[in-house]
Parts: C-alpha cells; structure tokens; sequence
C-alpha cells in the first residue's frame, strides 16, 4: 500500500491556520514525504474561514483529495464544514479550551492554557496544534524542534515552550515512517517560476499588486539582492507593461505579473511589444473570473483570451506550465524564447499553481540556461528592424556606441522611422510573419505535448495547466491516457495529434464553463466526445474526474 | 552639430513645435558637446503632432503608445540609468490618456525631464479639447464650446512632488533652451510645460501668447510658497498676464532601483 495522509488544518484568517499547514508540509517533507498543499483562503484579512490541505505520500502528487486523515481544528467552524469528509478512520484535533467533542477519533489540545501559561498570544495555538499533531503520528520532537527553530525567528523561546508542552501532553497513536528518499524543498509555483526566470538571465521584474500573482512580487523584493535582480512595484498594469518595455528596450531581460483583470489592461501594450519587437514576458496567473470574479480563487478562464489578447495580428508564445516544476522549467525557457524571437510571451498559470505548495526538483534547474539573443554585429549602420531572412533583426541598445537605436509604435521602415505606404508595410508584416514561422519551428522542437496514463489507451483526457494534476492521477488510476498541450501558442498541431493517435473517445477537462481549450481544439479537426468542467472555483479533485468518466 | 534625420518634416507651418525641435537639439548638441556621450541620449514620444519628433531627431528613439512616453521613459531610465532621458509628449498624451504616469513619475522623482508641447488640443484627430483647452473651447466635438474649466498642470506638479517646474513658450526659443538646459541637467524629475501655438485648430493663440507671455522676475525658487503665487498668476483660462520660466526647484533623494545604481 503506498502511504498517502492528508491533513486538513483550519481557522479563521488570522489564526495562522497557513504557516501552520506550511509547517507540516515541511515536517513530513523531512521525513522523505512528497507534498501538495491546497491553501483555501477567502479575500478578507481577519475572520471568515481559511483552511490548508496537505496531502503527503510517497509518490509524487499534484492535487489535494477530497478524503481526509487528520482534521487539525483551530476554530469550531473548521469542524463542522470539514467533518463530513473525514475518513472513518479520521482523527479531529481540536482545541478543547473552546470546544468538546465526546467523540473517541478526537483529540483536544488544551490550546489557550498552554499558549496563557506559556505567556504566548493568540496565534501562537497554531503552535501547540502542530506539536499535539506531531506527537499523535510520532514525529520525533528533536525533527520538530529543529524545523520550529528554522521557522520561528521572533518569540522563538515561547513557541519551543508551547509546543513542547502541547507535545508532552499529547499522547502518541499512530508510528508513521521515515521513508527512504531524499527529502525535497517545498515551494508554491510562484517561487519555482521566480527561480526558473532567474536561472534564464532575469533582470528586472515589474508588477501591480494582484492575486494569485502578488507571490512573485513579494518573492522576487525579497530575494532582489541574493537574484540579483531589480524589482519595482508601479502605479498600475498600464504603467508595468509600458515601463518593462522600455526597460527591454534598454537592454534588461524584464518579467511582469498579473491577473486576468490587469492583463485585460495590458493588453495595449502587448499589441506595442509585438509592434516594436520588444521581448517581453507577462505571467497571467488565472483566478475566477469573469472581473473581479473570485479574487484568492482558481479557474481556467482566460485561455482564449491570452491566445488572442491585443489588437493587430500579434505573434506571441503562450505555454500554460501544469506543476510547479514545468513552471519553473517553462519561466525560464520562455524568458529565453522571447529574446530569441524578439516577442512578447504569456505564461499562463493560476492560482492553483501559484499558490498551492509542491515538492521542487531542483533538478530542473539545471536544464535552465541564460541564452544569448542574437547582437549586433556592430559593422556598417544599426538599422533596429534590419530585414533579414528568418525575420528576426539583431539587437542592440541605447548606450551603446555608433548604433541609433529607434523603436516605434507606428509600422516603421528598417531604422525604424514611421511608414505608411503599401510597400514598406506589406514588408515588415511579412518579416514578423517568417519570424513566426521560425517560432512554430521552434515549438516542433520542444516537447509541447506531454503524455502520461497508459499510452497505449484507446480512451484519453486532453487537458491543459493545473487540471494536469487531478487528471493525471485520475488517468493513471483508471488505466487511460492524459494528453496535456503546454504549448498553446504557436499552436503544436504535429504533436498533439501524434499523441491523439489511435484515441477513439477523447475526454476535456477544465475549470472553466464553456470548454475554451475544445474551442482551440475544434480549429484543428479535433472533436471532444466528453466534456468535464468545473466551474465553482475550487481545482478538480482526482476523484471527481474519476467519477465522471466512469459514468 | 546635424541632429537631423532626412524624413519629411510635415508639421503646419508657423506650428510650434518648430520653435521646440530647435531649441531641444540646441541643447541637445551643447550637451554633447560638454562631453555627454550623444549614444547616451534617448527621447521618447507620445502620440499626436508633437510625436514626429521622433522620426525627426536622428538620435534613440522610442516612438511610444498614446499616454504612455512618460512611463516607457521611466523604465529605459531604470534599466539603464546612465541614458538621459528625455521625453517629448503632448498635452492629450501627459495630461488626458497618462496623467496618472505624470504624477507617479513626480511623486517618485525619478531623474527624466518631461516637455510637453502644450497646444491645448488634440490637433493630430482635428482639434478637439484637452485637459488644458480654455473653456468654451470649439471643436469637432464641442462644437458648442466645452463646458470644462482646464487645470492647471504645474500645480498637479507642485502637489505631486515635482522638484523642477518650469513654463516656457515655444516662440522664445532662447528662454526655452535655457528651460530645457535646466531641465535637463537638474538631478531628479524635471517638467517643462511649453506652450505651443496651434496655427490650424487654434489660430489665434500665436498673437494672444505674444501680447501676454512675459518671462517672470527671478525668485526663491525652493519656495512651495512663491512657486504657488507664481502659478496661480495665470490659471490656463483667463485673460490675463502669462509668466514664463522656472518656477519651483529643489533637490530631493533621486528614485533609483537597487542593483541598478
């Protein structure tokens, strides 16, 4: 039997109900577990409910289940709104200064006195929750006091006073094993896309503050010394995607964040950085939409539109990552992709993926590499949009000695001064259109279609993003097959429909109502025969596609 | 020094932005000549008539979005802060479609210098009222007059944390080209306000500006007070005396990005 627990812990916001999930991912993250935290968390700072579920096994895993193990309560809400799906064999853990269950699968922790005596604040019950936690499925406390240690660095004396005495009061039931595999770093998608960006050569990165992508920002201001990068917070989307084009223009491989609805007001300036040939990456991490939608929510909603965002005919890489390693592996070749081909780009996430918690191969990191653009060869006159062969013109930037560098939003001639006659503009469409087709060259030699589940099945989902996850458990439990495009701009056509082969029903799942990727699908003769979609804001669970195409 | 490109120059003639061309490559030239490398030199435009300069001038160029000269601007600056940015846009780009890059770029004193050739309409879509358009202005989409009293630039600059102010007028090119001079070589956000005379969507302002603008008596210019009563002289509308000439400077910690300083 492979080992898979999960743990649910919950309060109000305010409570450090997500440290404290955090925390226990990182526990059984040293004991050799793979993890996956879901963090559920309402648009509000004090009150309502938020809760973390951990799920740890010894396989690697993408998505949170609907059955739970352990039901860690810092409020009696918690309780009653998760009780029902706690396994039978479940145990609540519950603070027993507030609540009393009679019940023999639940544990009370005496949080408020231990926390009172220890001459603690409120919060800090998070702590005694974990240590009684911890005890009950024989975690050492040498493993917890050391991990406690690492992540308390104010009022470290009275959380180790208060976990200690949790601890010792707890009695211990269940003897959980230290599995035999390298413990992995634990990191939202947020963060393995920060670190893969600065592996491909990140200078500079720009954003408004917008959930889910806000991560980024504050992981990128926090490391700016370490990355060595610069980092800047402006005064809206419009100010961030025209500001980052300058900044390339200035010679600084630039990143923005955002969300669907400061995409929406980014998509000016995207039409501009495909104009001007300005390499440009814009993450758009999806949330429920349509406006503001469900802000600290998920969804699949913006596909279609990031394919077709901004006015004119834009050339443009769009690849939507499914797990925190594709993101971290896909940030950095995108960011290289687009100074290769001189072209804004969208990676498309959301906040499944940018704020839910994986175990990080570090491994990928070392696929990743800062590739050079093509440069001026600085011999005879710098013409900025030179019309060369493949389309792409070399690069140079202001600075630098004998070029005039001059970009312009209007179509333009070679060195760049506005056009508007027939010939001149027929002649740099057609430039940036073999440029394009040395960008769909290029996707024919990356791997744009992943495959998983058994290859060789007649029935397949097709999916795409963070539905890789479920899907991908679901496939494999059901014996099928999972084809995920990562590619979506230019569209791999060649690939997927390799991968299609010999598939007689094929199932769509996505978080969104009306099937956007069955629209993209459709426009290259593939029919879907079953659609799975979810549309309430909350990711697939495996067990729900399971279901469904069992039906 | 030729600045020049060989593009057709199409602006009306007796158009303002002939008096602003001139003494920006002036300045331009003499700045090379003290020894600023000319490759260091980057003018960003806007949109609207004011914008050509950018095929103009034979120098880095961004020919940028309508609003947006000032923000592109500020991230070439960042990216690179050895560049002297200068950006050229007009009073629909900075004052209608991008004011809010206007006062953020103030209020962080990033160190670019802003002109904005002030025509007071949207000449380049045939003329209709801008931001600073005298009230009752005519146009294509007023053709009652505007209802719209016009604000005052400088003092959004004043109240945003501008640290150079200054006004000119584009047919007094040699007071413009000490503005500009200023500008330029002042450490932190800089902004000129040039009025520009319209000659096809506002004929008369050329003859108006010459009787009222006169250049103003030198004062204490790190003085909120005085750069205030400075303004307030004339408020964009009324028919009065129009003073010229730096009105506000003072000095305060530039807007750098760490690992770019």
């Amino acid at each position: 039997m492979i080992k898979d627990y999960s743990i649910l812990i919950g309060g109000e916001a305010g409570q450090g109900s997500r440290k404290a999930g955090l925390i226990i991912g990182k526990l059984f993250s040293s004991l050799g577990y793979r993890v996956f935290i879901y963090d559920d968390y309402q648009s509000l700072i004090r009150g309502g409910h938020n809760f973390s579920q951990i799920r740890v096994s010894e396989k690697k895993i993408l998505s949170h289940r609907r059955k739970i193990d352990f039901l860690l309560a810092l409020d009696e809400n918690t309780i009653k709104k998760h009780e029902n799906d706690l396994d039978k064999k479940g145990i609540i853990i519950y603070n027993s200064d507030k609540v009393s269950l009679g019940n023999k699968k639940s544990i009370g922790i005496a949080m408020e006195t231990i926390v009172k005596e220890a001459g603690g604040i409120p919060i800090m019950g998070n702590t005694a929750l974990i240590a009684g936690f911890a005890k009950i499925v024989g975690i050492k406390w040498e493993t917890l006091e050391k991990l406690l240690k690492k992540e308390f660095k104010k009022f470290q004396e009275i959380n180790l006073i208060i976990a200690k005495t949790a601890f010792d009061d707890t009695k211990n039931l269940i003897k959980l094993k230290k599995l035999n595999q390298k413990s992995l770093p634990i990191l939202t998608g947020n963060e393995t896309l920060c670190l893969g960006a600065v592996k491909a050569g990140l200078d500079f990165y720009m954003a408004y503050p917008m959930t889910p992508a806000t991560g980024i920002l504050h992981y990128l201001a926090e490391h700016e010394k370490d990355f060595n990068i610069a980092v800047a917070q402006l005064e809206n989307e419009i100010a961030v995607i025209n500001a980052a084009i300058g900044a390339a223009f200035s010679g600084a491989r630039t990143m923005v964040g955002t969300s669907g609805g400061g995409f929406a007001l980014m998509t000016e300036g995207l039409s501009l950085a495909a104009q001007s040939e300005t390499p440009l990456v814009i993450v758009e991490s999806q949330r429920a939409a349509p406006s503001t939608g469900v802000p600290t929510y998920t969804g699949q909603g913006d596909l279609l539109f990031a394919l077709t965002a901004g006015h004119g005919d834009i050339l443009r890489f769009v690849i939507a990552p499914g797990d925190a390693d594709e993101t971290a592996f896909w940030a950095g070749k995108i960011l290289n992709l687009s100074w290769k081909y001189q072209t804004p780009s969208i990676l498309l996430i959301d906040k499944e993926i940018s704020e839910s918690t994986f175990s990080f191969d570090e491994n990928i990191l070392k696929k990743i590499k800062c590739e050079k653009p093509l440069l001026w060869d600085k011999k005879g006159k710098y013409l900025r949009y030179k019309n060369t062969k493949n389309g792409i013109s070399p690069l140079a930037f202001p600075g630098q000695k004998e070029a005039i560098v001059k970009a312009n939003s209007y179509e333009h001639d070679e060195f760049g001064l506005t056009v508007e006659d027939e010939k001149s503009i027929e002649k740099m469409q057609n430039k940036r259109l073999r440029k394009f087709k040395e960008m769909e060259k290029e996707v024919d030699k990356l791997e744009a279609i992943k495959v998983y589940g058994k290859k060789t099945a007649k029935k397949a989902i097709v999916c795409w993003g963070s539905t890789k996850g479920p899907a991908k458990e679901a496939a494999e439990n059901l014996g099928i097959k999972m084809v995920q495009p990562v590619i979506l701009e230019p569209f791999p056509e060649k690939q997927i429909k390799k991968a299609l082969k010999g598939v007689e029903k094929l199932i769509l799942v996505e978080t969104n109502a009306i099937g956007q990727l069955e629209k993209v699908l459709n426009c290259y003769g593939i029919k879907i025969n079953q659609k799975i979609l979810k549309y309430n804001a909350r990711p697939f669970l495996p067990e729900e596609i399971e279901e469904k195409i069992k039906l | 020094m030729n600045l020049d490109t060989f593009y057709e120059n199409t602006w009306c003639p007796g158009c303002g932005n002939f008096g602003i061309f001139t003494a920006l490559k002036e300045v331009i030239s003499s700045l090379i000549e003290e020894k600023t490398p000319k490759e260091n030199i980057v003018i960003t435009s806007g949109i609207g008539c004011h914008a050509k300069i950018a095929d103009y001038l034979n120098l880095n160029s961004f020919y940028c979005l309508h609003g947006r000269p000032v923000i592109t601007a500020e991230g070439i600056k960042l990216a690179n802060p050895k560049l002297k940015v200068i950006v050229c846009a007009g009073d629909g780009d900075a004052y209608n479609e991008g004011i809010s890059h206007l006062i953020h770029a103030a209020k962080r004193n990033i160190d670019i210098t802003v002109l904005v050739h002030d025509n007071r309409n949207f000449a380049l879509t045939t003329g209709q009222f801008t931001a600073t358009s005298p009230k009752g202005f005519k146009g294509p989409s007023t053709p009652e007059g505007s209802q719209e009293e016009p604000f005052d630039p400088l003092k959004i600059m004043l109240a945003s944390g501008a640290t150079f102010i200054a006004q000119g007028y584009s047919a007094k090119t040699d007071h413009l080209k000490n503005l500009i001079k200023q500008g330029i070589l002042h450490k932190g956000f800089s902004f000129i306000d040039i009025l520009q005379p319209c000659m096809t969507y506002s004929p008369k302002a050329y003859q108006l500006y010459n009787e009222r603008i006169f250049e103003a008596e030198p004062q204490n210019l790190t003085s909120e007070k005085e750069a205030l009563k400075k303004i307030n002289q004339w408020k964009f509308g009324e028919e009065i005396k129009i003073p010229i000439g730096i009105f506000y400077k003072i000095q305060k910690p530039v807007y750098k990005i760490r690992n770019y300083d």
